[in-house]
């Protein structure tokens, strides 16, 4: 069939970029000393406060993001909205490494944030190296990935469906939860996905902004590479992060599809 | 006496009243006032950018005036938004919502007001029977046809029982053939529900066919309000003459006046308007087809200069003095270019125009 050879080159990447690599990664997990391992109730702790800060991250830059972006569509003029998305396109700009660098001076004891808390008459002089921390991080890093596939899928819509839904006597809410959240479903979907995923298996936000107070399985796996020296475990969670994402994918599409019946 | 004792408190008025509104530096509706009474099908009619969508948009509550009042029914609904006024649209674009069915779209007015499922399906089904949409209940707006998605449109805000029903250019993306079948159906729902239809269009022909009144606007004012025979045998200024088509605007001098009428002369014969506009020089107006050519004899005299066949009629150029008169012939009738004629004008065919 011609469609189906149209797909080859997408099935070709995903093969030696994608399952190969993982393949590698079982191979290197080794016996199954390594998973027995894995089933200690620390790393499912772990995997645990991982998974929540993820979904944290996503339901959060969700609900930030989505107002963001609706207000961009609706609210700004047209020739006004090449500026507004650069600026939220500018921390894409530099490195995450800089951007966290520029967060550890905000957060630290004397920085500006805990010059402003004492202001306040707030006791807590440092934020840095807390769950808190590693929290705004995320938020900071991954928002724009949320705002930007919601705000093409928001801006597809046409206006007069807007129109349409108020004229027939649906208010503000419901003409959102009627007609512009499920006509937007694809682009909140795709926003969540590239929150979640990389929020899961995140390394620089813990490791810059979390101290090594707290594990996170980003960094556990890291670390297994380097200092502790165990690549088959490593290989052993990094594989398992991934089925954990794959899963996550399904439950997404799963949402999507039942969003567009 | 205040403008609330002038509305009729029925249900299916409406009244504009000194509406004003302003888009960026453009005054795009300028001291408005509309009057329409209940069962009414008026028409909005004018070229693009003449303010007719944005006054629709108005009454609709899409958008907000900046000055003056917009009541229907009787009840003052300048403030009221959008989803809380009596009054349903249909858009130029259809706007079907594209992830619902064809079903669903028509039932969407119906779930916002949380009725029943059993009056729901009932009240869905005869509204898609009034538009002779029976079984396309599943399909979805992208599997629709053009004129489909029309009548869904239709249904959609029909199903509602509006007060008024607004419809803005519903025809124009339909072929010539489709529209002019649309036209009739449309005009029979709206005698057949009683409804108050306005319908937005710059196509004459269509306000014509469907209303009752039409309300010609122009550059954001309402240059005429009057029933459609009225609008085209009686328009009132160059503007609405040169709209409904009319052939022969001339420029005449008054030689007498008697209470509103007056003699005009036009150079080459004096003629009786009944309602004349102010000023020593006037402008005339006459439809072609109030000129029959006869052969040379009695009459006005010319010469005709040019002959058109356009099927309904033949337009014949003549000349009369120094000045070209245009006949629409019956096709029947066979006239050269060069033949000598004379012109009969019934008499009170020419009209007054004023600027």
């Amino acid at each position: 069939m011609k469609s189906s050879r149209l797909l080859f080159p997408a099935f070709a990447t995903l093969l030696v970029l994608f399952v190969v690599p993982q393949l590698m990664l079982l191979s290197q997990s080794g016996d199954g000393s390594v998973w027995q391992r894995l089933l200690d109730p620390l790393y499912a702790t772990i995997f645990g406060r991982s998974v929540a800060m993820a979904l944290g991250t996503t339901v959060v830059t969700l609900l930030v993001g989505f107002p963001v972006a609706w207000a961009l569509v609706r609210a700004v003029p047209p020739r006004w909205r090449g500026s507004f998305l650069l600026l939220v396109t500018l921390p894409l700009w530099t490195s995450v490494l800089v951007k966290l660098y520029a967060w550890v001076f905000l957060l630290r004891s004397g920085g500006l944030l805990s010059q402003f808390l004492t202001l306040l008459g707030s006791d807590s002089p440092s934020l840095l190296y807390t769950t808190t921390a590693v929290a705004l991080g995320q938020l900071y890093i991954e928002l724009p990935y949320m705002i930007l596939p919601i705000y093409a899928s928001l801006e597809r819509i046409d206006s007069s469906l807007v129109d349409a839904a108020h004229d027939l006597g649906a208010g503000p809410m419901r003409t959102l939860a009627r007609v512009v959240v499920p006509i937007a479903a694809p682009g909140i979907v795709a926003g969540c996905v590239l929150v979640f995923v990389p929020s899961l298996g995140s390394v620089l936000v813990p490791d810059l902004l979390g101290g090594a107070k707290t594990a996170w399985v980003g960094t556990l796996i890291t670390s297994q590479f380097g200092q502790a020296r165990d690549p088959a475990f490593g290989s052993a969670m990094a594989f398992t992060l991934s089925v954990l994402t794959l899963g996550a994918f399904l439950v997404f599409g799963r949402f999507l599809r039942k969003a567009q019946e | 006496m205040s403008p609330q004792e002038n509305s009729p408190p029925v249900r299916g008025s409406l009244l504009v009243e000194r509406v004003f509104k302003k888009r960026g530096s453009v005054q795009v509706l300028e001291d408005v006032t509309l009057e329409v009474r209940p069962g009414e099908f008026v028409t909005l009619l004018g070229p693009s950018g003449c303010g007719k969508t944005t006054l629709l948009r108005l009454v609709a509550g899409l958008d907000e005036v900046d000055a003056g009042r917009i009541s229907v029914s009787g009840g003052d609904v300048t403030t009221l938004k959008a989803h809380l006024r009596p009054v349903h649209t249909v858009f130029q674009s259809y706007a079907l919502f594209p992830h619902l069915s064809v079903f669903e779209n028509v039932a969407f007015g119906l779930r916002i007001r949380n009725r029943a499922d059993d009056e729901l399906r009932t009240r869905v089904a005869k509204a898609l029977a009034a538009v002779h949409l029976e079984g396309f209940d599943s399909r979805t707006p992208a599997e629709i046809s053009g004129g489909q998605g029309q009548r869904v449109a239709l249904a959609r805000a029909l199903v509602l029982e509006p007060d008024i029903l607004l419809l803005d250019e519903p025809l124009a993306a339909l072929d010539a053939q489709l529209r002019s079948s649309m036209r009739s159906e449309l005009v029979q729902l709206q005698r057949s529900l009683g409804i108050t239809f306005i319908l937005v269009t710059h196509d004459l022909e269509e306000a014509i066919e469907c209303s009752s009144r039409i309300a010609v606007m122009r550059e954001g004012r309402i240059a005429q309000y009057a029933a459609p025979e009225d609008i085209f045998e009686r328009p009132s200024s160059v503007y609405v003459a040169r709209l409904v088509g009319m052939e022969n605007i001339l420029d005449g001098r008054v030689v007498a006046r008697s209470g509103t009428g007056a003699r005009v002369d036009l150079g080459f014969a004096e003629v009786d308007i009944r309602a004349a506009p102010p000023g020593e020089n006037v402008k005339i107006g006459l439809h072609g087809e109030h000129i029959r050519i006869a052969p040379a004899g009695a009459g006005l005299h010319g010469t005709v200069t040019e002959v058109r066949y356009l099927g309904e009629a033949t337009r014949c150029q003549v000349r009369v003095g120094g000045t070209t008169l245009v006949a629409n012939v019956s096709p029947r009738e066979v006239v050269r270019a060069g033949d000598e004629v004379s012109l009969n004008i019934e008499p009170g065919s020419w009209i007054g125009l004023g600027p």
